[in-house]
């Protein structure tokens, strides 16, 4: 199953930058959407296409074994409820983060680890450790080609604000907001690098620079520390409440996990 | 045992040309890095990888510590008889990962 390979070149993105810049206020999610591959290098875009090539799938195809192993107390896998080949998670990461009957907003990790902890008996799986990445990147990958739909009105709505504000407010010691490089800057250079749009569809995604595959909050950590600000806890609600905010951001844009990333 | 990805046709017809990419998930420790007091991270490495087809080695290479994490590498061969080929990855402690598939060939 090979996605077509599209190869976009930066020097084009300036000008749908400002293309995007005339056409949207401020506020907007940025238009066109571009995918993250899109701010790549030509080698790296070619990279993530190739499912062979791609380093990613080593934790998608650990995934599917874990999914099928029975782990803790009630003797049940994932695969126990959900069916053996994942097919019945399309769709499923499309939805997420949700707001659970508790009135909490959890993203894709934190879900995984309260069914295994509520339903499975299991200890809750560590962010970042192979395990959660490995059966994030396998939940994500089956909804490849299917655009976010996110709920953000009611029990949702004040987490949305939440996010959203997040992604306009000026922080840390350089006093930037996510917006100012990710909306109003995008197509230029930051130094050696293109600035994005921040998208989140490529998400887990496979970074060079990491040598390894990461979280969403990884590379949003990341952004906290490049901004001199106060770098959250994984799974902090901030992040969690700045993931629906992204995921509704870039809902015209189809998931495609695992990316690989500079 | 590390996780590991090989891709290549199943079946082939006879003289084709077929590429194979194979990856394996290794953290490729250098040990040139020293920990966060200070104290040198050991040198931890796949050194060497071989392919064999039927017995005949196909592919193999020699790794050094400038090679990236999760080594991948993509080469091809040509199909010449229906046999198996066997992927091995060997690292600094001398452990080897051994992978198996077979090849059709009409």
């Amino acid at each position: 199953m090979m996605r077509p390979l599209l190869i976009y070149t930066a020097r084009l993105l300036p000008v749908l930058a400002v293309l995007a810049g005339a056409a949207a206020a401020a506020d907007d999610p940025p238009s066109p959407p571009l995918p993250g591959r899109a701010f790549q290098s030509r080698e790296t875009q070619t990279r993530e296409a190739d499912e062979g090539a791609n380093p990613g799938f080593l934790w998608v195809e650990q995934g599917q074994q874990l999914w099928t192993k029975i782990e803790g107390t009630a003797g049940r896998a994932c695969a126990t409820c959900h069916g053996e080949d994942g097919a019945a998670m399309r769709g499923v990461a499309t939805h997420y983060p949700m707001v659970t009957t508790s009135g909490r907003l959890v993203n894709l990790e934190q879900r995984i680890n309260r069914c295994r902890t509520g339903q499975m008996g299991a200890p809750a799986l560590g962010y970042e450790t192979n395990g959660l990445l490995s059966l994030t990147a396998f939940i994500t990958h089956q909804s490849n080609g299917m655009k976010r739909s996110v709920k953000i009105d009611g029990p949702a709505a004040p987490y949305f604000e939440q996010g959203r504000s997040f992604f306009f407010s000026r922080q840390g010691q350089l006093n930037l907001a996510c917006s100012q490089c990710h909306n109003d800057n995008v197509g230029k250079h930051l130094r050696g690098d293109i600035i994005s749009q921040g998208q989140s569809d490529g998400w887990p995604a496979y970074r060079l620079e990491w040598q390894t595959m990461g979280s969403l909050h990884r590379r949003l950590r990341a952004c906290s520390l490049g901004v001199r600000a106060e770098i959250l806890d994984y799974g902090a609600p901030e992040y969690v409440a700045l993931e629906l905010y992204l995921a509704w951001r870039g809902r015209d844009l189809p998931i495609a996990s695992p990316g690989v990333r500079r | 045992m590390p996780a590991t990805r090989i891709v290549m046709p199943a079946k082939a017809k006879k003289g084709e040309i077929i590429e194979i990419k194979t990856l394996i998930q290794h953290i490729m420790e250098t040990g040139h890095r020293r920990d966060n007091v200070g104290k040198p991270i050991p040198r931890d490495i796949i050194n060497r990888f071989v392919v064999t087809y039927n017995g005949t080695e196909v592919f193999s290479a020699d790794l050094f510590p400038g090679v990236a994490a999760n080594p991948y590498f993509s080469f091809t061969t040509i199909a010449l008889e229906p046999g198996e080929l066997v992927f091995a990855w060997t690292d600094d402690h001398g452990e080897t990962t051994t992978e198996r598939r077979q090849l059709i060939v009409t």
